[in-house]
């Protein structure tokens, strides 16, 4: 989202320069000062307003905590820096930035022409159709969203508006209240990032650990970076040189979760060759996706047996970073929300900075050229076939590789790309019946590097990272 | 014939603006076009830091500045400057 991308830049070259507190409630009028022509919104008010309210986010506050309207940017920022920690739930809704597109999906257009069959009013079954100077409307407290009245107009002038946030969720989780504004509902949220990347208005906003990741560069204590895989296609040079780039921002060491991966590996491949092959399981399916991971546990309770008990990559990165470092915060650095919910859970992980944080540091703090003469040396130790879990199959290759010879012919993979309600449905039939005996699933189409906080296109990225993996 | 030079700014700030996005543009850009037409990235053209140049991210289409570029516009202004 490009809006909260420039949002980003400016509060970070401010608390890079430590005057974020004195400047901050100045940035919404900077971005749109008076008589600004290309407003986003009704006015620059409202612009101005909703940007107080994605600042916010950046801050690290949800927007249900809002309690007094008149508290300044500058109060947050003293709140966020005296707090011992960001509140859990990573996903919010800025609700006055939700346009509460319809009540119920069908509507009538001005197409209508009043016509005496009138089969729209005779054809529903709840009485939801009334004729208004001779233009039929739907009463939205009894419209049930059959369709009917759409698929019976002569005229076509019925039409089916979808709700984009309501679409994209593949399991029900965000909703309407009394006022028509949406809400997600954590019990049933997978965190797959769907509704923020849907919503045309930028309404689903994330708590931002930037605060937090400064206040550890200013401590004592060493920063460790963990670096998903899915970063080595982000930026137009090589792994190397971005790992350079990030430890020029201010961290102590930078880790690949690579490395990490290298376990997950090992692990799941022992796994499957115990639990498939040698004690006759139907199937076994992936477990480092953390909203695949949540999906199976919290909506599809038969497939959840499952699931390998192989821990994720972050885990066992985390793990061996905090041996190494028992003193260090630890920041996973990755590329969508599911992992920044994961690191809430996670015993290491301290904080969780995204790809698109992470780009907008580049060009706030000023690291411009990714060189080679600040690139770190990758570890060689790491199985290729690990930076290769951040583009679909991936995960799949690794483990099919890492199986003993005479195992290897004797999996039969499946794989899901990307969780929607076809997927939800596909994995209920696996319970069953799978056609195979080890699925991965991504809830992503196309694995990590289509999480819905990357930068670059992900068909590019995909190929750098399967480069890499070979 | 000399072909139409078209240079993409590769900077971090017009990368993460949406010119990550303009990686594609050899992809989209129609055959008739394609031979006539050499892209290349540049590193920071610096307009990001000029007053008045409009928004990232930046495009020179031969000489001519493409701000705000998308792969729309920069086709645009191709077929423009090739007549």
């Amino acid at each position: 989202m490009i809006l909260r991308r420039e949002l980003l830049t400016r509060i970070i070259k401010l608390l890079h320069n430590n005057t974020l507190e004195e400047n901050i409630d100045r940035i919404p009028y900077q971005m749109r000062p008076k008589g600004y022509e290309e407003v986003s919104r009704c006015c620059v008010y409202k612009d101005r307003a909703m940007l107080k309210y994605r600042a916010m986010g950046v801050l690290g506050f949800g927007i249900d905590e809002e309690e007094d309207e008149m508290t300044s940017l500058a109060e947050y920022t003293r709140m966020a820096f005296a707090r011992e920690q960001v509140s859990e739930n990573p996903l919010s809704v800025m609700t006055d930035a939700c346009s509460a597109c319809v009540k119920v999906n069908y509507v009538v257009t001005n197409m209508c022409r009043g016509c005496v069959a009138r089969p729209c009013e005779v054809n529903c079954n709840k009485g939801a159709i009334h004729f208004v100077n001779g233009q039929a409307q739907i009463d939205s407290a009894k419209c049930v969203n059959c369709g009917l009245c759409m698929k019976n107009c002569p005229f076509h002038a019925i039409v089916y508006i979808p709700v984009p946030c309501e679409e994209s969720c593949p399991v029900g989780a965000i909703s309407k209240d009394e006022h028509g504004k949406e809400h997600i509902d954590p019990e049933k949220c997978i965190y797959c990032g769907r509704c923020l990347s849907a919503c045309p208005f930028g309404a689903v906003v994330e708590k931002s650990h930037l605060i937090e990741i400064f206040k550890a560069f200013r401590s004592e204590k060493p920063v460790v970076a963990l670096v998903a895989p899915a970063v080595a296609g982000q930026f137009k040079t090589s792994l190397a040189n971005i790992m350079g780039a990030i430890r020029k921002l201010g961290f102590d060491e930078v880790i690949e979760v690579a490395k990490g991966a290298d376990v997950t590996t090992t692990n799941e491949a022992a796994e499957f060759a115990e639990k498939v092959i040698e004690q006759g399981q139907a199937f076994m399916t992936t477990s480092c996706c953390p909203s695949y991971y949540m999906l199976a546990h919290k909506h599809i309770p038969e497939v959840a047996p499952f699931v390998s008990h192989t821990r994720s990559p972050m885990y066992y990165a985390a793990e061996i970073a905090r041996k190494q470092y028992p003193e260090a915060t630890i920041v996973f650095v990755g590329p969508c929300v599911a992992k920044r919910k994961e690191a809430y859970a996670d015993p290491n992980v301290d904080l969780m900075l995204s790809f698109e944080e992470l780009g907008t540091m580049f060009v706030a703090m000023g690291v411009e050229d990714f060189t080679d003469d600040m690139a770190v040396a990758l570890d060689g130790a790491i199985m290729p076939s690990s930076r290769g879990y951040a583009a679909s199959e991936g995960v799949m290759g690794a483990v099919a590789s890492a199986l003993p010879g005479d195992y290897k012919d004797r999996i039969k993979p499946v794989v899901i790309n990307g969780i929607d309600k076809q997927a939800i449905r596909d994995l209920r039939g696996y319970a069953k019946s799978c056609p195979g005996n080890m699925v991965e699933v991504m809830a992503c189409e196309g694995g990590c590097v289509n999480g819905c906080n990357v930068i670059a296109n992900p068909k590019i990225a995909a190929r750098q990272v399967k480069e890499l993996a070979k | 014939m000399e072909k139409l030079t078209v240079r993409i700014c590769t900077g971090t700030l017009c990368y993460i603006m949406g010119g990550a996005e303009l990686q594609l543009l050899g992809d989209y850009l129609p055959e008739s076009l394609a031979d006539k037409v050499e892209i290349r990235g540049a590193t920071c053209l610096d307009f990001c830091n000029q007053e008045g140049k409009g928004k990232a991210p930046f495009v020179l289409v031969g000489d001519q500045l493409v701000t705000g570029a998308t792969v729309a516009k920069v086709v645009e202004a191709i077929k423009q400057k090739l007549g």
